[in-house]
């Protein structure tokens, strides 16, 4: 106990570092060690108020607008970013697995055809170990994400297009 | 710092492992060049290359197209790089949300140590 009691100023015993492996041509994996029991890290991930806090990553200028999470095998998801003058992009998909404190897994149906995630968490001597995947349905789909960050440009066009269609049936 | 994928260096390594594979890459740098080509130039049987070509083509070292009846080899560097690219995209995407989670599982420690005292 008096080792993490004697940890300063934003140090901790997780491992601090994040690994990414593709495991094969439609799947990629992360894995994480965090310093805190499942439960706490489970909360993190499955408590709106908690999820809003780390999901958004500071780079990518995008604020999060709303979260709507209903945890439970069955139930849906919807996250919606501020994009300024761009309007808004929405996240979305559905829970089709969730074990508490062992496994989530939902679909990303943002898009056409998304990744389905599945994050586990392992407890050991009080450390969470957290994998998570991303498998796409085919090669074909992994490989049209993988050009995605080149294409923002014409995503912003779709979205354009998206928004414009919305506001007209609206 | 562009972390590559730990299955992906082993690949590599292991297929840089081989001298025959060292000059296939040597040749291919030169020029592209089908299987029986590079069979010929290292004395070796056609299965035999094939094999080498298997493990350079796993690694990512090297790309083939079979047009017809003969396979072109050529360096496949490019895509290695644009995926590695992409793979640490990911990964500081991850690593950003994984920082702020950390500082959160943390706060979530500390109140409940504290609520905890507070219980006795």
């Amino acid at each position: 106990m008096g080792e993490t009691m004697g940890k300063t100023g934003g140090e901790t015993g997780g491992d601090g570092r994040t690994t990414i492996e593709q495991r094969s041509d439609r799947e990629l994996v992360v894995t994480r060690i965090f310093d805190g029991p499942v439960r706490l890290v489970f909360d993190a991930w499955t408590k709106a108020d908690l999820f809003k806090l780390w999901w958004v990553p500071k780079s990518g200028g995008m604020n999060l607008k709303s979260c709507e999470m209903d945890v439970r095998t069955g139930g849906g998801y919807r996250l919606v970013f501020d994009l300024g003058e761009q309007g808004s992009m929405a996240f979305f998909g559905k829970y089709l697995e969730v074990v508490p404190l062992t496994r989530l897994v939902w679909t990303n149906d943002e898009g056409e055809e998304g990744a389905v995630t599945t994050v586990t968490f392992e407890e050991e001597d009080g450390k969470t170990r957290l994998v998570l995947r991303e498998v796409y349905p085919s090669k074909e789909a992994f490989d049209a994400e993988r050009g995605a960050e080149g294409a923002l440009p014409e995503q912003f066009d779709q979205l354009d297009a998206l928004l414009a269609s919305l506001a007209a049936s609206a | 710092m562009v972390q590559f994928s730990t299955a992906r260096l082993d690949a590599s390594f292991a297929a840089l492992s081989d001298a025959t594979r060292r000059g296939v890459l040597e040749q291919l740098g030169r020029s592209e060049a089908s299987i029986t080509e590079l069979a010929d130039r290292f004395h070796m049987t056609l299965t035999g290359m094939k094999k080498h070509v298997g493990v350079l083509e796993q690694a990512g070292l090297v790309t083939t197209q079979k047009i017809g009846r003969v396979r072109t080899c050529r360096l496949g560097r490019r895509d290695l790089d644009e995926e590695a690219a992409w793979i640490d995209g990911r990964r500081r995407v991850w690593n950003e949300r994984f920082d702020a989670l950390e500082s959160v599982v943390e706060a979530l420690k500390r109140k409940e140590a504290s609520d905890g005292r507070d219980n006795g």
